[in-house]
């Protein structure tokens, strides 16, 4: 199983490395110790969950119980593969600490995921609704924290289980291990030794299978990013925010105009700005599949507050769906098939683009450092560069800019004007 | 005005250079109502005796619109016919009276052969009064007034330039207010990414509106900005919402002006 389990998921984590290359390749090596602390600080640390104290907190106790725990796991698969009973045992003192702190962790992780339920469910906070997030988007949130209460159920139970059948002398069942939390519900337990061995038994299947299936489910799920967060943060943007790319091949073309005699090193022509995922660049790609549809980004923009239909969230799910649908393309027609259909239009339409201020707040508000805004600029440039198709006032104001030097029609001469007033 | 405002032809004609070249932008230089700031940041530079200068007619936009909206080779145009200017002149230091011009120049013309030292006209304030060039003596009192201080996007979370606007209005020992949405999580005024230049997509309001909402719910005398763009988006919400005669909207130039009596 553990085996067949691995295998199937890095089957599926090769295709999503095959996706995001489709992508351009961009360089994000530099600066590697900087790199690696913002990676650190943001994804280890998770320190731009703290503007939210009370999903922070929460999210912090899933967190380190999924960190934390799976060291025990790392027992039980010992004693399953082996026969063995609580094979660190030998620790001691230790060993009751670490099994007690696993208790409280594990029964911590229960509630805060229900809590995450009823937030989402009960109480609906406006955050994880919007037009993106129907159907799957929804279910696939709400089966992401059942399957997690449903591992811990699993796992205190298999100790309520093993603390009853020491207490009965079980053979096989030394005595080891602090259970300050299953303690509680040895009661509801049988009394039988057959049945408390039996329901240790599958409790112990039960999560070992279960940790293979959610491993699996990874990849087909929001909840990738508990991977994927660390590298989309080590190859996260270090500029200014305020600061666009500057396009070479743009520069190239513009320096030929200026100075007839000026030869680019390197002439490659390609598309300008992107009308599809191909042309984003992997960074962008990587960040599509470490969403995990928080919505922090979109309950900030101030275009989506106001009623536009530009949510920052939707973008990052469309351009992962789009890439999905076009590695799908590839697996049954290969890699030159053409469906006909690109992310501008099919998926993202123009009137999202054209309602953002770029004011960067999707940006700052996300907790691994996506960046949405680099997409929408991108898919402007696209429309205005490859099509010349804009909102017919932008083109006004972009001839004023090429003729005047303003974005007004002011003339040039007038432009010291200013200084004959008081 | 009551003095001449130098321009870069006529100091290199007389074969001096400025200690700070003074980036005006389009907006300081055709609209009414930012032309009254850009002459504030000369009287500023005036009254403080720094060697500074203009560039007239000889400025152009920094092709910041043209970029946020997509075009890039409209905006590379720009910078390179500008940074051609800027270099002939021997330029070193820049001070830009928009967030705008201040990102592009700082941030983005650097790519293209255009190498300055650029700071935005609050931090130059900043940098006046932590020098002891600048008080707030000799004009209009602003104590204990209730002000309030919009951060605009490209100032602050672009560039993370949060302090320097507030100490330029803690000198004037007013009752400063902040904004729930404020520094990091400042809300947009609505004008970024070229809206100014457009009308908003269709929804249940406009953005301007719900930052005017936010600001006045801190009931303040003034609403301090340090952008052109704002200002008119802000000056707009004030006017919808009635409230002209209570809110003036005012650049940290126009208060840090009147502070002085200039």
């Amino acid at each position: 199983m553990a085996l067949a389990g691995t295998a199937l998921f890095a089957y599926n984590a090769r295709k999503v490395v095959r996706n995001i290359k489709l992508g351009r390749a961009v360089n994000r090596t530099d600066q590697p110790q900087k790199r690696l602390l913002t990676m650190l600080k943001v994804a280890f640390g998770q320190t731009k969950m703290a503007v939210r104290p009370v999903p922070f907190f929460l999210h912090l106790i899933v967190y380190l119980g999924f960190v934390i725990i799976n060291l025990e796991v790392l027992e039980i698969v010992i004693d399953g593969a082996f026969g063995t009973h609580r094979v660190f045992a030998g620790l001691g003192g230790f060993y009751n600490f670490l099994i007690g702190s696993f208790e409280f962790l594990a029964a911590g992780v229960w509630l805060a995921c229900a809590i995450f339920l009823i937030r989402r469910n009960v109480v609906k906070i406006k955050r994880f609704s919007g037009v993106e997030m129907k159907n799957w988007p929804k279910s696939d949130a709400n089966y992401i924290l059942i399957t997690e209460i449903l591992l811990m159920t699993a796992f205190l139970t298999m100790n309520a289980a093993d603390v009853k059948l020491q207490s009965l002398g079980a053979t096989h069942y030394i005595e080891a291990g602090a259970f300050p939390v299953s303690t509680w519900f040895v009661g509801l337990l049988p009394n039988s030794v057959d049945s408390l061995i039996f329901i240790e038994r599958f409790c112990w299947w039960f999560h070992i299978a279960g940790i293979f299936a959610f491993l699996n489910y990874l990849p087909y799920s929001k909840h990738f990013h508990i991977m994927l967060a660390f590298p989309n943060t080590y190859f996260s943007n270090l500029k200014p925010k305020g600061q666009f790319t500057n396009m070479d091949s743009v520069t190239n073309e513009v320096k030929a105009m200026l100075d007839p005699s000026f030869v680019p090193a390197d002439t490659a022509p390609g598309k300008f700005g992107a009308k599809d995922i191909q042309d984003l660049s992997r960074i962008n790609l990587l960040n599509a599949y470490t969403c995990t549809e928080c919505g922090r980004c979109t309950s900030v923009c101030p275009a989506n507050i106001t009623g536009k239909l530009l949510s920052p969230r939707k973008i990052m799910m469309d351009t992962r769906d789009r890439m999905e649908e076009v590695g799908k393309n590839i697996d049954k027609h290969g890699l030159e098939h053409q469906d006909g259909k690109s992310l501008l239009d099919d998926y993202i339409t123009r009137e999202e683009i054209w309602a953002c201020t770029s004011c960067n707040a999707c940006v700052e508000a996300c907790p691994v450092n996506i960046d949405p805004l680099e997409i929408i600029v991108e898919l402007r440039r696209y429309a205005v560069m490859e099509e010349s198709v804009a909102p017919a006032s932008i083109n006004a104001m972009l001839g004023n800019v090429e003729n005047n030097g303003a974005p007004w029609k002011y003339s040039p001469a007038d432009r010291f004007n200013w200084s004959e007033g008081n | 005005m009551e003095f001449k405002v130098p321009t870069m032809a006529e100091l290199m004609a007389a074969g001096e250079e400025p200690e700070i070249l003074f980036w005006v932008g389009c907006a300081g230089s055709y609209d009414e109502r930012a032309q009254k700031i850009t002459r504030d940041i000369c009287k500023i530079l005036h009254h403080v005796g720094l060697k500074y200068a203009v560039l007239g007619t000889e400025e152009s936009c920094t092709g910041d619109p043209a970029k946020r909206a997509g075009n890039e080779f409209l905006f590379q145009m720009q910078a390179m016919t500008n940074i051609e200017v800027l270099n002939a002149y021997n330029i070193k230091k820049i001070v830009t009276g928009c967030p705008h011009c201040f990102n592009t120049i700082k941030n983005e013309y650097p790519g293209l052969g255009g190498t300055y030292e650029v700071i935005h006209h609050t931090q130059l304030i900043q940098e006046l009064i932590n020098e002891g060039k600048l008080k707030a003596e000799g004009g209009e009192s602003f104590k204990g007034k209730k002000i309030t201080y919009h951060d605009p996007c490209y100032l602050g979370r672009a560039n993370g330039v949060y302090e320097a606007p507030r100490k330029a209005l803690e000198v004037l020992d007013a009752d400063l207010v902040e904004m729930k949405r404020c520094k990091a999580n400042g809300l947009c005024c609505g004008a970024g990414g070229a809206q100014m230049f457009k009308e908003p997509e269709k929804g249940k309001k406009d953005v301007n509106i719900e930052r005017i909402e936010e600001a006045l719910s801190t009931e303040p005398q003034f609403i301090a900005a340090g952008c052109p763009f704002c200002m008119t988006m802000l000056n707009d919400g004030v006017k919808l919402k009635d409230k002209e005669q209570e809110v003036k909207v005012l650049d940290i130039a126009e208060i840090t002006a009147r502070a002085n009596g200039l």
